[in-house]
């Protein structure tokens, strides 16, 4: 018995797994399935190993996400490990931002100081928030395990929220966590085939993946609408559109549902902008953000020209968002006030760290000085 | 694993008081309930946080205080033990306290040696 289990054990990737074992098991009692503990820690040592030559890697062409599936031994043993490990990662009685970072160190192998710089927090911090999380899964007695039914719907809503913002991380470049976050909600949906937002969020993600390819270009960031749409992944967007008509057909009406069905729309050439713009405007009634309404407001420059969407941006308090300056520029630069787009270009580009997306918008700018002539 | 379980009253026992005879008489019955749950062991019931006296020791000065350690509002009402598999099991019964759902809260506090 024992919470301890493979939940505080499996993380532990320094060493070698039986030599792991030896010193813990005595100590912590032999975990529950002595099996997909020690292949867990054997996938995230050469988790980390594969992050290690993942530049090698893509210089060979491979790609990184196809590695770990060669290492995963036995789905079913790692499967059952894994939904524990992430609803008691996810156990309400944790703090959100303990629940994300112990998901991404436990499930998605991350080291201490990756999880800190990506949530901008100094890694000590993050270390003590680690520490104080598994102490409290221990001190208060946070059973490792899948909730039972009564209890499985109010859970599955935190899960989801950390596996969407684990997608969001992965899909930045990180891919071998994107297929993380992708791995556990196909989890989920086999878990929870009636939930309605499981199959939104698995189709969503699986939509925004299949661009994976086509969204860079030689380190560079490409636009939707410029995008090789041969580089598209076909299998991708077959899985998703059906696993999103699944979320449909069970009466889905979702965040992660709607933002599923967007995706899809945005796979079809042409787009069909005014039901994307529909659709977001029936997601932003439900979240009441304001970064839907920017998304609504991209759609509606489509269908009613950029003058109205320009209007409906600029009444968005997002002035420290650096999409609303750089949607604003692109707006601008479409409607030939060129002055005006550059100064938002230039706000945008303050707002981001180096990388693709600043370098965009610094392309961006020199074409507006040579289109001008000055500056 | 034993559990210190520690209702606060918060709004609750104003709210209480103003429900009719019939859903008095179910705030009682639960928290009959409660004390008769396998596993729980009742507390001693706490006075009203008025009548409590703080005390605290200064350059070898005691000093006394009329109420709680802390607000009135936010001082404890009542406690009792549980003992439970774990703490989903403590979040049930916690959730079927009255004080929960009448604007006060339970805290569950893992009985540790922490020092």
């Amino acid at each position: 018995m024992g919470f301890l289990g493979s939940f505080d054990l499996a993380e532990e990737a320094a060493q070698e797994a039986f030599a792991i074992a030896a010193a813990r098991w005595p100590r912590d009692g032999i975990p529950r399935n002595p099996r997909a503990w020690l292949m867990t820690t054997a996938r995230n040592r050469a988790t980390d190993r594969i992050r290690r030559d993942r530049a090698a890697a893509a210089k060979t062409g491979l790609l990184a996400a196809e590695l770990p599936a060669e290492v995963r031994m036995n789905p079913t043993a790692f499967r059952d490990e894994r939904l524990e490990l992430i609803f008691t990662c996810c156990h309400p009685a944790l703090a959100v931002e303990a629940q994300v970072a112990l998901t991404l160190r436990s499930l998605g192998g991350l080291t201490t100081d990756e999880i800190a710089r990506a949530f901008l927090v100094p890694e000590p911090t993050m270390a003590q928030r680690l520490v104080r999380a598994r102490r409290k899964i221990k001190a208060a007695g946070i059973p490792f395990r899948v909730p039972p039914v009564h209890l499985l719907p109010e859970r599955i809503d935190a899960v989801l929220a950390v596996v969407y913002l684990i997608f969001n991380e992965g899909f930045g470049g990180r891919d071998e966590l994107a297929q993380e976050a992708i791995w556990l909600g196909r989890a989920l949906a086999e878990l929870l085939p009636d939930e309605p937002e499981v199959h939104g969020l698995l189709a969503m993600m699986l939509l925004h993946d299949s661009r994976r390819e086509a969204r860079f270009s030689d380190g560079e960031l490409v636009l939707l609408e410029d995008q090789d749409r041969s580089r598209w992944d076909p299998e991708r967007i077959a899985e998703g559109r059906a696993e999103l008509n699944r979320g449909l057909s069970l009466g889905g009406r979702g965040p992660y549902v709607l933002q599923a069905a967007i995706a899809s729309l945005h796979a079809e050439t042409p787009c069909d902008w005014l039901r994307i713009a529909s659709l977001y405007g029936e997601l932003g009634r439900l979240t009441g953000s304001p970064v839907v309404e920017l998304n609504r407001a991209i759609a509606i420059a489509e269908t009613d020209g950029p003058e109205a969407a320009l209007h409906l941006v600029d009444q968005l308090a997002l002035d420290d968002f650096r999409y609303l300056h750089s949607t604003r520029a692109e707006l601008l630069r479409r409607l030939g006030r060129t002055d005006e787009a550059r100064d938002a270009y230039r706000r945008a580009a303050e707002l981001m760290a180096d990388g693709a997306e600043r370098r965009f918008v610094e392309r961006r700018l020199r074409e507006l000085a040579g289109a001008t002539g000055s500056r | 694993m034993k559990y210190i379980m520690l209702i606060y009253q918060g709004s609750a026992l104003e709210k209480q008081a103003a429900l009719p005879e019939e859903e008095k008489k179910q705030v009682y019955a639960d928290y009959q309930g409660i004390n008769e749950t396998p596993g729980v062991t009742p507390g001693l019931p706490m006075g009203l946080a008025e009548n409590a006296t703080t005390v605290r020791v200064e350059g070898g000065k005691t000093l006394t205080t009329d109420g709680p350690f802390v607000g009135m509002k936010e001082a404890v009402g009542g406690w009792f033990i549980l003992e439970a598999d774990d703490l989903d099991k403590a979040i049930e019964v916690a959730a079927r306290v009255p004080a929960a759902r009448y604007g006060g809260a339970v805290e569950i506090r893992p009985s540790e040696v922490y020092w």
